[in-house]
């Protein structure tokens, strides 16, 4: 009796369970942790600069010095998730040694390898990664991953890319469910997943972790549409820090996502935010400049 | 027999299944109104912070407080949801119920590497030990004299009853295992019968 077992999948892909229906927000310092927290926010992203500045400041993007995850690991009591480069799993292995509760491995930083993804299967900590297709989410998940978020397109305040993702995830999913068990296989070379994970999208009808959306959302409206388009939960990254009022910001993010299908809602707390963070146009960005096409 | 699972947050999906599976009607509730609809309330596992502040805006919390005060009306907090219910909580403490004479202790297990699994004996639970999954678990430090302890993991209580009030620290909802949510549902049909 008593004898536990730790680094389960069961623990990894059950805390993503607790997260669903919230917002996770983008901080880079423990005060903007704390505002996060008091908005109701279910967890923070602890980074150094967030993805419009990332986007911004062009070069490589690293993972956050450990001086500022712990600061804000130390400000607030909901989780703390970092993220570390593709295929970097150095940074992995120092964010899990310091406790982080979820590691992202984020296209948002500059790839560290162009061929392999973090085995993620070999940690305690669980990971989330980035999918803009059904066949992206589940060959993450194959290598480990305990949450996917559809990856939008970062630090643009445009949430068409976040829309596309997703709708393109669940339009193969409802795919997979009207194809034969006898013709899964072709589908799934097809879409480049394991097997065994498509036939286990076929049974579930969803993803079998949570899926959240990012990448792109700049206003309670925005959060509302995806949970409406059927993510189960809302990262935001520049949308709160880089609008005019970000306290006002994340707490209509926050209710807009618990009452995505009410518009009267939505309305009210659309109310007297500021201005959401200066969007941009995807015809304006350079293939370069496109984060979501790394670590496909 | 009409459940509740509050769903502003969290791990709603699981509990409403299992809600299902032992033979009662699974209801989401948002609202006082959708309160005013069940017999029981679950609050599923999720962030307390959270579930609290948009539980208060929505008059959740005095109209929960309000039936349990005059009918007995049952509530089961599971992790969060203990959270919620108890009288007093260590250090930052969300908007909550504040129903049970428990203390409890968030998070007190540690950050997720320490999330775990294992098997508890849970007294009135038949049929040998139940696999329970701890995430990010809050303890119960303290139980008032009301209060019976009915499961410990290394002598730390971890659920507990009080009249038509059930908590535990870890999610039952996790796994396939529905006889805890069977439990629920008798403490509900018997406060029924009684009243």
């Amino acid at each position: 009796m008593a004898d536990k077992q730790q680094g389960t999948f069961t623990v990894k892909a059950g805390l993503a369970e607790m997260l669903k229906g919230g917002v996770i927000m983008d901080v880079t310092t423990p005060e903007q942790a704390v505002i996060a927290e008091r908005a109701g926010a279910v967890a923070v992203m602890a980074l150094e600069r967030v993805p419009a500045d990332i986007r911004a400041a062009g070069g490589v993007a690293r993972m956050a010095s450990p001086r500022i995850v712990k600061s804000i690991m130390e400000a607030v009591s909901i989780p703390v998730m970092a993220k570390a480069r593709i295929g970097h799993f150095v940074e992995a292995e120092v964010l899990e040694a310091l406790e982080v509760d979820y590691i992202d491995e984020s296209e948002v930083l500059t790839p560290a390898d162009d061929q392999y993804h973090i085995d993620k299967w070999r940690f305690n900590v669980p990971f989330v990664c980035g999918a803009r297709d059904l066949g992206e989410a589940l060959r993450r998940i194959a290598e480990g991953a305990a949450m996917i978020r559809t990856k939008g397109e970062p630090g643009t305040g445009n949430v068409v890319e976040a829309v596309r993702h997703l709708r393109q995830v669940n339009a193969q999913i409802r795919q997979v469910v009207s194809t034969p068990s006898g013709e899964l296989a072709d589908l799934a070379k097809e879409l480049r997943a394991p097997l065994d994970l498509v036939r286990r999208v076929k049974e579930l009808g969803r993803l079998p972790v949570v899926n959240f959306s990012a990448g792109g959302v700049a206003s309670p409206a925005d959060a509302a549409l995806m949970m409406q388009l059927g993510a189960d939960g809302i990262f935001v990254g520049s949308g709160i820090f880089k609008s005019s009022n970000p306290e006002a910001m994340a707490r209509a993010v926050v209710r807009a996502t618990l009452h995505y299908n009410d518009p009267k809602i939505i309305a009210e707390v659309s109310e007297d935010i500021g201005e959401s963070m200066p969007g941009l146009e995807m015809a304006t960005l350079k293939p370069a400049d496109r984060m979501q096409d790394r670590g496909i | 027999m009409r459940i509740g699972v509050l769903a502003i947050q969290g791990d709603v999906r699981e509990h409403l299944q299992h809600v299902v599976q032992v033979g009662a009607e699974a209801v989401s509730v948002r609202t006082v109104a959708d309160l005013a609809n069940v017999e029981g309330l679950i609050i599923p596992g999720g962030e307390s912070t959270t579930i609290g502040m948009l539980m208060q805006e929505e008059g959740l919390i005095s109209a929960i407080q309000q039936r349990v005060a005059n009918e007995g009306f049952p509530v089961y907090g599971t992790c969060a949801g203990l959270i919620l219910l108890a009288k007093d909580v260590i250090g930052k403490s969300p908007a909550r119920l504040g129903l049970m004479d428990i203390v409890a202790d968030r998070n007190a297990y540690g950050r997720q590497v320490a999330s775990f699994e294992a098997d508890l004996d849970i007294v009135g639970v038949e049929g040998g030990p139940f696999h329970a999954v701890f995430i990010r678990a809050p303890q119960i430090v303290t139980v008032g004299s009301d209060v019976i302890p009915l499961a410990y993991y290394h002598d730390q209580v971890v659920m507990a009853r009080q009249g038509s009030l059930l908590v535990s620290s870890f999610h039952p909802e996790m796994t396939e295992d529905t006889r805890i949510h069977q439990y629920f549902v008798e403490v509900v049909a018997n406060r029924v019968m009684t009243s």
